[in-house]
């Protein structure tokens, strides 16, 4: 109760607090997001989908889906970075420090609130894939437990995100950075087309690929169609490979996170 | 008499990057602010005055020297420190798209308030900021001014017992600027005790008790405005007689008008200039003495001591911003 009162629950509850005010009053930020997964729902279920064939046949939207979902989720880490960016260059980073504040509410607060926001976006997109001709086949609990990975890993990239918004000298950069490796990641993976469908030298980068790896959970636990590249570890074993990275990679991003914000200044 | 503020030897050394060499920003700092005073830190851009700002309010940990603020020390007693303080910087660090009052209620809360108590506490700053009409607008919608008033709001969310503002007025207009020292001298009669940085030797006149200035990482000298003044030699009246003729009979009117023999004269440009104790009162009776005479005057002005004339004094050098005085971020 205590630390209700005062201390670094309620501190980051705060922040979080701030940060999800803030949401509304630039609906810029998640309009685009929201339309430019759209976009690509789009474009692959009604322009390319047609001429990329799935191996075990199955319908392509309800494989893309989930892919986008993954998509949109690893771009999470790009709104951190931006936000951490701008709070940076707008000095307010130097006034929480001035404050009598626990240090690790800033973090705390800005992750936590960027996972809501992460949800609420995956909602409607959820919303756009039923319209689409996605659906869910395997019942609740594992609808449930889809979700909660999807939030998961969105959190993870926000810690990413804020290592990377407090690397970078502004926000244009934070912007660029995440997009241009972000990308990448999200292409050479199984969220567009079936692995077995890439050049093989790309397959097994694709197929450890974190993207790909989530990508392959959530259409193990919707019921969607999950064309293997293989016998490998990662096809086998997408649910367990998905956990493996979150913990790897939040266990380098989250304390080089929080190191860069103790010696930050602006 | 306590002292607020209490450092000595400060030294604060920003590693060599690409480009650039390893920088000495503070280079022996020794600062002594009684409680309930002003200390006014003067000096160019660079000088090293944000830089002490930010070791006195934890931002930084200085690389040698100790500080003691409020009594708690800087670095070991962070926390303690961060209770007593309030700190205003140069970029208005408010978030530009929570309202008014939505800054200072989270402010307050971050300051350890209940609930209730930041509710109340953000009503009652508004009100006593001017702001309570914007309180519920997102402040991206805010002037330069309010936004400082706002940040300056934020500040005291704490009921501080000390208040740092880091050049308060830099690059506002010179209507927010003077509503600005209102604002701060208000505090000032409350008891505040504040540690106040600027560039302009008329801000810390009027709002500093004692004046420190600043230059290469050093305070070069301490004093209040007037002292610094004396040194510089204080206000000047300069006078361009219209006739070579005239210059002698002028530099006798101006002794009596003046009360002193130290009248300089420039007879190849018949400039004669003279310090002035009396202001723009004892310019008026120059030209009246001159004109009663019938001397013809071809420029009159009153010359007020700028920062680059106590820096020339002071240091031998011009300050590097001389030429851009005014609005530097």
């Amino acid at each position: 109760m205590n630390a209700l009162q005062a201390g670094p629950v309620s501190d980051a509850l705060v922040i979080t607090w701030r940060n999800l005010k803030r949401i509304p009053r630039i609906p810029e930020l998640a309009i685009f997001a929201i339309l430019q997964s759209i976009m690509f729902v789009l474009l692959f279920a009604f322009v390319f989908g047609g001429a990329i064939p799935l191996p075990d046949g199955g319908d392509y939207k309800e494989f893309l889906m989930p892919g986008i979902f993954a998509q949109t989720i690893a771009f999470a880490s790009a709104t951190t970075a931006i936000g951490m960016a701008e709070d940076m260059s707008k000095g307010l980073i130097d006034r929480f420090r001035s404050l009598p504040m626990a240090r690790s509410a800033v973090l705390a607060g800005r992750t936590v609130a960027d996972t809501i926001y992460q949800a609420g976006i995956l909602v409607v997109l959820m919303l756009a894939g039923l319209v689409v001709g996605w659906s869910v086949n395997n019942g609740l609990a594992k609808f449930v437990l889809a979700v909660i990975l999807l939030l998961a890993f969105a959190h993870v990239m926000a810690w990413i995100g804020i290592w990377i918004g407090l690397a970078v000298p502004n926000t244009e950069t934070a912007q660029q950075l995440t997009f241009v490796t972000i990308f990448p990641l999200t292409f050479v993976s199984n969220v567009f087309v079936p692995p077995s469908a890439l050049p093989a030298i790309l397959q097994p980068i694709a197929e450890w690929n974190p993207v790909s790896t989530l990508t392959a959970a959530t259409r193990e636990l919707f019921g969607n169609p999950n064309p293997y590249v293989g016998d490998g570890f990662p096809s086998q074993y997408p649910i367990l490979v998905t956990i493996g990275w979150m913990v790897v990679l939040l266990t380098i991003f989250a304390p080089m996170a929080i190191r860069k914000y103790r010696n930050a200044s602006s | 008499m306590t002292n607020a503020i209490e450092a000595q030897g400060l030294v604060k050394i920003y590693p060599a990057r690409r480009g650039s060499s390893e920088v000495r920003a503070l280079d022996g700092v020794d600062l002594e602010v009684p409680e309930g005073t002003i200390l006014g830190l003067l000096g160019p851009n660079g000088a090293g005055k944000t830089t002490t700002v930010r070791i006195l309010a934890t931002l930084l940990r200085p690389d040698a020297g100790s500080a003691k603020v409020a009594g708690f020390d800087v670095v070991k007693q962070a926390r303690d420190v961060r209770r007593a303080i309030g700190l205003s910087g140069q970029y208005a660090a408010v978030d530009e798209n929570l309202t008014g009052w939505e800054n200072l209620y989270m402010f307050g809360r971050l300051y350890e308030m209940p609930k209730a108590q930041a509710k109340s506490r953000a009503d009652e700053l508004l009100e006593q900021f001017n702001l309570s009409e914007a309180g519920g607008r997102p402040v991206k919608t805010y002037s330069g001014g309010m936004r400082r008033r706002l940040d300056l709001a934020g500040a005291l969310s704490g009921r501080p017992h000390l208040l740092f503002l880091d050049e308060p007025t830099t690059g506002l207009d010179p209507r927010s600027r003077l509503g600005m020292w209102d604002v701060i001298r208000e505090l000032v009669r409350e008891g505040t005790t504040l540690l106040l940085t600027t560039q302009y030797l008329e801000e810390a006149d009027e709002l500093a008790d004692t004046i420190a200035v600043v230059d290469t990482g050093k305070i070069i000298a301490k004093g209040t405005a007037d002292e610094l003044k004396a040194q510089v030699g204080g206000e000047r009246i300069e006078v361009v007689v219209s006739d070579r003729n005239a210059v002698e009979p002028a530099q006798i009117l101006l002794k009596g008008v003046f009360g002193h023999d130290d009248v300089e004269v420039d007879e190849h440009t018949r400039r004669l200039t003279g310090s002035s104790s009396g202001g723009a009162q004892q310019l008026v009776e120059v030209v009246r003495v001159l004109g009663e005479a019938s001397i013809g005057i071809d420029d009159v002005a009153l010359r007020r001591p700028t920062l680059d004339d106590v820096f020339l004094t002071l240091t031998g050098h011009h300050t590097e911003t001389s030429a851009a005085e005014g609005d530097v971020a």
